[in-house]
């Protein structure tokens, strides 16, 4: 039974993290050096996903397929390969380099 | 003569299954949800019950958080101690319903459910948008689109076991890295945006092995916080 209150407190907590953010007032939200912050936010933001999808394991730095992945979806950004193909090529990728590892 | 459309009027009339976003969205939730597999099978070999594998998927959604959680209970962690990690991993996901109040602002019943679809996938496709009804598209399809796969795989991976679907063969992984770099790609115009990227990766990198999973991210945000203002004040 405790176990279940550790869950449900844990469903909770995350919950308010999640909605703590849609509570920041509109009028924050309106200031001009905003609108330029949120720009470097979601780069910074998107480029620390892709850091920590690339290298992250068990709180240590790897590098393992993940990162002919991550090579091979540059590469085909560069090609101008629409989302899907970028994609596939990152897992087709991954795949092959363990599969040949 | 008539005006020549705009670019945001012109997208209005983009059907919603030509939504590029939405389909963005769609190849996420896919591959991600090999990883909902994963969770089930290991979250009840990590001593859950299958209705604690499924509310920890339908109410805290949120994939880190849920792997922080069971993870420190299967090896041998306290309650508090796995409530505190998911917690803590969460705390982007703060940062990430600023941008998405910022950039859609639901109100009433939709912030509530806005608020549990918030997560990287949602928000990364949110983000990645141009304009304000893609990026509509593209957090509400990104997100119920995770959601539903999420869970679906979740009670599939509890009831099937861990006999299925070994996530990394397939190569999931690499497609989770191609899909961020995909939705940062169309950001990176300037020389400026190249140099706060690489800036956000190699803080990320460097603070994983120091701090805790998913604070690393947190560390960039605060970067990339004060780069903003900084690029501001030189008028940039």
């Amino acid at each position: 039974m405790s176990l279940w209150l550790w869950v449900l407190a844990a469903c909770a907590a995350v919950y308010a993290t999640k909605l703590l953010g849609y509570l920041v007032p509109q009028s924050w939200l309106r200031h001009p050096a905003v609108g330029r912050v949120s720009a470097m936010l979601t780069i910074g933001l998107l480029a620390a996903l892709v850091a920590m999808n690339t290298f992250s394991a068990e709180q240590t730095v790897v590098i393992d397929a993940r990162l002919g992945a991550l090579l091979a979806a540059a590469a085909a950004l560069l090609l101008r390969a629409p989302f899907i193909v970028v994609v596939l090529v990152g897992a087709a990728t991954a795949a092959g380099i363990r599969a040949l590892g | 003569m008539p005006a020549p459309p705009s670019p945001a009027s012109a997208d209005r009339r983009t059907p919603l299954r030509h939504s590029p976003a939405l389909r963005m969205g769609l190849s996420i939730a896919t591959a991600i949800s090999l990883y909902g597999i994963s969770f089930g099978a290991l979250s009840t070999a990590a001593g859950m019950s299958l209705w604690q594998t499924v509310a920890l998927s339908a109410l805290l959604f949120s994939g880190a958080s849920q792997f922080a959680f069971i993870g420190i209970l299967a090896s041998g962690g306290t309650g508090a101690a796995a409530l505190g990690a998911s917690t803590l991993l969460s705390g982007r996901n703060t940062i990430y319903a600023v941008q998405m109040k910022a950039l859609l602002n639901p109100k009433g019943f939709k912030r509530l459910a806005a608020a549990q679809i918030t997560i990287d996938e949602s928000a990364a496709v949110a983000m990645s948008a141009e304009n304000p009804l893609e990026q509509r598209r593209g957090f509400w399809g990104a997100g119920i689109a995770c959601y539903l796969f999420w869970n679906l795989a979740t009670v599939l991976g509890a009831l099937l076991g861990d006999v299925i679907a070994d996530p990394e063969a397939l190569g999931l992984d690499g497609a989770v890295v191609a899909a961020f770099l995909a939705l940062l790609w169309p950001r990176l115009k300037s020389l400026d945006s190249w140099a706060l990227a690489v800036l956000a990766a190699l803080i990320t990198t460097l603070t994983m092995p120091l701090l805790a999973p998913g604070i690393p991210v947190l560390a960039a945000a605060v970067v990339a916080v004060i780069w903003g203002v900084a690029s501001k004040e030189r008028g940039a």
